[in-house]
This record gives structure tokens, sequence and C-alpha cells, in this order.
């Protein structure tokens, strides 16, 4: 098991300049963080006490799975999960920015980060959910899934830092709301999902301090790539409207470190 | 007029080609046997040599729950219900159930496991915590994916939790190692919750009729406590595979 580690989240900072805490480490400087229960840990005082307002959801984190020497589920016509999820990942990206969101992927090309280093590239961004984009081998073609991760056990680090491999403990709330938005629009348009989203314990969304969603797209089993393709504009858009959506219910207060 | 020795070569080389005409496809056979031996896995091997776990006929038959993929609802599990003989002793009993669940049913398709894969050991903690050793081929011939991930993971400990009430959480190693993940999705790192009702010993009835979807989840302070119940057919009793035989 991982060792306990601070999650940071960084005030401000742009995609473009993404930090990525190693897990394992507890920054120096670390200022008080509010509790899971909602208490605020350490002395109190906010270093950014004159700043203390609160900022919104201004950022997604797209994550294609898998890449590099791992290319995830294969249909028996050659078709490659990573390589789709990348695709699709660029048309989400696309609807987003139309919507005013700013984008981070967690790969360009065709790497394989781990599950930390993806996590990390989410735990460094304020005010940001994730996505994780995956395509599965079985379960009805055309259909869409959404999964929030499993109930995670409590956090029990007295100080109120959270515990990476436990990150994502305080945000399945706000995870299960961002999910079911995000499963609503997509049931709209691809018949047959389901109509809530469904809990799992997804390995890539137990670390990620963030609101986090796996959307899984069935299947590779489908004989001609073009039938997934044709389902990349549908998914791009269900996921910025949930992301739109979720926006107001979001409100990350502007301290760093801090809880939702 | 033909000389003699050419009489006797040219009848020569038609007896070989009839001999060589019997004996091929012989050989082919033979090589085809051959290859096929060579081509058995490690797996295949070491199910050879893992003693399978033998159901005692003395023992008292009971009505088991098994989990498998449901045939009419996509990606969701059903139990099917079977009669047979069950150990009393919690470690045996979870062998006999798990053997039982990866040997499948009669119809494939509705398997949640991979056919090649074997529960090689299997241990319970005194505060219900049970480990379950399985082979490779739980991991690397599962349908890689979130669903079919969790399909498998859910086959297993609803079972338990069925039929097994001394089994509080579920540890899953793979080949006596902690896994990461099952194939690149599930998380393996933290225990299953299987049950959360105090254990008692099974004796005519199992535990918990509890819907087919509900998920696996990490062993937490906050998991749900299934509602106690007795056993129920939900579906006429079931038929199960014959083993595999081995030649």
């Amino acid at each position: 098991m991982a060792p306990l580690a601070t999650v940071m989240v960084s005030p401000s900072q742009a995609p473009s300049q993404t930090q990525q805490p190693a897990p394992g480490t507890l920054p120096a400087a670390s200022p008080p963080a509010t509790s899971p229960q909602g208490g605020v840990a350490g002395s109190g005082g906010s270093p950014f006490g004159a700043q203390a307002q609160q900022a919104g959801l201004n950022i997604v984190v797209l994550d294609p799975a898998h890449g590099g020497t791992d290319p995830g589920a294969r249909g028996t016509g050659g078709i490659r999960e990573s390589e789709i999820v990348l695709d699709f990942v660029i048309q989400v990206r696309r609807v987003l920015e139309l919507q005013g969101f700013q984008v981070v992927q967690t790969r360009q090309g065709n790497e394989n980060p781990s599950f930390d280093d993806r996590s990390a590239t989410a735990n460094a961004q304020r005010g940001a959910v994730f996505v994780t984009l995956h395509i599965s081998s079985t379960g009805l073609p055309g259909t869409v899934r959404v999964y929030v991760n499993s109930d995670l056990p409590p956090v029990a680090d007295s100080n109120g830092l959270i515990p990476w491999d436990r990150a994502q403990g305080p945000f399945l709330g706000l995870s299960r709301t961002f999910g079911d938005l995000v499963q609503g629009y997509l049931t709209q348009r691809f018949k047959g999902s389901p109509d809530a989203a469904q809990t799992a314990s997804v390995r890539q969304l137990r670390t990620t301090a963030a609101p986090a969603i796996a959307v899984e797209i069935s299947s590779v089993t489908v004989e001609d790539r073009a039938d997934l393709d044709r389902m990349a504009p549908g998914v791009a858009d269900a996921i910025a409207r949930g992301a739109a959506a979720f926006k107001p219910s979001y409100v990350v207060p502007n301290t760093r470190g801090a809880l939702p | 007029m033909t000389p003699r020795w050419k009489f006797w070569l040219i009848g020569g080389l038609v007896i070989a080609v009839l001999a060589a005409a019997i004996y091929f496809p012989i050989l082919r056979r033979r090589v085809k046997r051959a290859a096929k031996l060579q081509q058995q896995s490690e797996e295949q091997a070491r199910r050879e040599l893992t003693q399978p776990i033998a159901i005692n006929l003395g023992d008292p038959r009971v009505k088991t729950k098994l989990f498998w993929a449901s045939d009419t609802i996509d990606s969701t599990l059903i139990p099917v219900t079977v009669e047979m003989p069950l150990s009393n002793d919690p470690v045996l009993r979870s062998k006999q159930v798990l053997n039982t669940l990866l040997a499948g049913p009669v119809d494939a398709e509705l398997r949640t496991l991979p056919p090649d894969a074997l529960l090689l050991a299997f241990y319970l903690l005194p505060d219900g915590t049970a480990i379950a050793d399985f082979s490779e081929a739980l991991a690397t011939s599962i349908p890689s994916g979130i669903v079919s991930e969790q399909l498998a993971v859910n086959s297993i400990t609803r079972t338990l939790e069925a039929n097994v009430p001394q089994v509080q959480r579920l540890k899953i190693l793979i080949h006596g190692q902690e896994m990461e993940t099952l194939a690149g999705h599930l998380d393996l790192a933290e225990a299953f919750v299987v049950n959360t009702k105090p254990a008692q010993p099974p004796v005519k009835s199992a535990p918990a009729q509890t819907s087919p979807d509900k998920p696996a989840t990490p062993a937490s302070d906050k998991a749900p406590a299934p509602a106690p119940g007795p056993l129920t057919a939900d579906k006429p009793p079931g038929k199960l595979a014959q083993p595999e035989r081995k030649p």
C-alpha cells in the first residue's frame, strides 16, 4: 500500500503549468486544511485570508486511459482502446473549450502515465473535475456507463490532511452528483444506458482529489470502428453538458489544501 | 522386355507409397497430439497438480446460491440456486462454492470468471477477513474493462455472502501476490466487503438475499449491512457445468 501523503490543491494554477506533487511527500509549507467533516484543522488562520473568496469549477482534466505498452481492450477488428479514447478526448476537449472550460489532458500521445501520475495531474489543479475515458470489452454495444468510486474507509488523519491513497474519499458526494448528471445526458443520447451513475472500485478514481468519474463506452466488440467513432460527438456533448450543469454546485474554498 | 530389377524397383516403390499412405494419418494424429501437449499452459499444468476440493457426499445437501451473469439484463448478476453437499467448515465450504462458481454454468455465455482460472488457496482470518488466492488466469483471461472486472469480483463476493456467513471481507490475491488492479481497472488494494452481519454457523440456511446488481465495495466502516433473510429459490434449481476432463 502506498504511504500516506498529503494531497495539495494549488491555488489558481494555470493548466499549462501543471504541478505534480509526488505521492509520499509532504510539502514543507503546508497550510491548514479543512477536515473532511467540515472543521478547520491547524491554527485556523488562512495565509490567504485576504483572498478568502470562493472559486468555482473552471478546469476539466481528461484522462484517456491506457496507452504506451498497455493498449487496453482489443477488438477482433484490430480496435485498440488506447487509440480510440485519445480520439474521443480530442472531441470532448473541443466541446468543453467552446463552453469556456480549460482542459488538461493526462496524456497527449501514446504514453502510459501511472495511475498516480494521472491523479497527480488532476490534484495539481484547482477547481477541477476529472473524467477518465474507457472502452469496454463487453456490454451492450452503443451504450455508455458512468462510474463513481465505491465508498472508501474514512480518512483517519487527525490533522485533516487527505491520505494520497484515499484522496477521493471527501469528494465522493460531489462525484456522485457529477456522475449522475453526465449519465443522464448520456442516457438521453444512447438508449439502453443506465439511468444513474454506477458504483465501482475504479483504481484511477481512488487517488484523485477532485470530483471524478469514469466513462466507459461499449464496446471494442463492434465490427466496424466507425460505429464507435459515431458515438464520440454524443459522448463529448454529454460530458460538456454535465460539467456545465455541475458547475453551480461545485464551489471550492480559495484556500490551499482546502476540501469541499 | 522390362529388366527384372526394374520390376522389383517399381514394386518396392508402390509398396512404400501404400505404406506411407496408411501411416501418414497416424503420424499426423501423433504430431497434433504432441503439439497439443506442448501448448498446455502453465495454468493447465497447475490445474492438474492442484487437488480439487472433494465434495463429501456425507455433508448435508444445501441450497446454494451462485451468482452468474444474467441472460436477459446486460451486465447484471443473477442468483441461481443449486442443491449440493456443503461442508460446515467455512474454509472448506468457501472452496467448494468458489470452485463450483469457477466451473461455471452450463451456458458459457453466462460465465463471470475465465474458464481456466483456478482457486489456488483460501484462508479465513479470525476477524472474518478471507484471503482468496487465484491463478494468473483470473487477471490475464478476463475481458478488460470496468464492467467485466466488476462483474467478476461481484460474482465472487455475492456467492460468498450468500453461502458463507463467516466471511466478512475478501482480499483477492493473484498467484500469491497483491495486485494493484484485476485487469487494469478494478482496484484490488483494499479488501471487499462481503458481509457485515455477525457470523453465524451455516446450518440449513444461508443469509441475505440482496439485489443482484449490488456492487462489491472496499471494506469500510460505512458499508451497508445486508438485510438477513431466509434462503429462497430465485429461480428453479440450476444445472452445473461438468468439470473439465483431462485425457
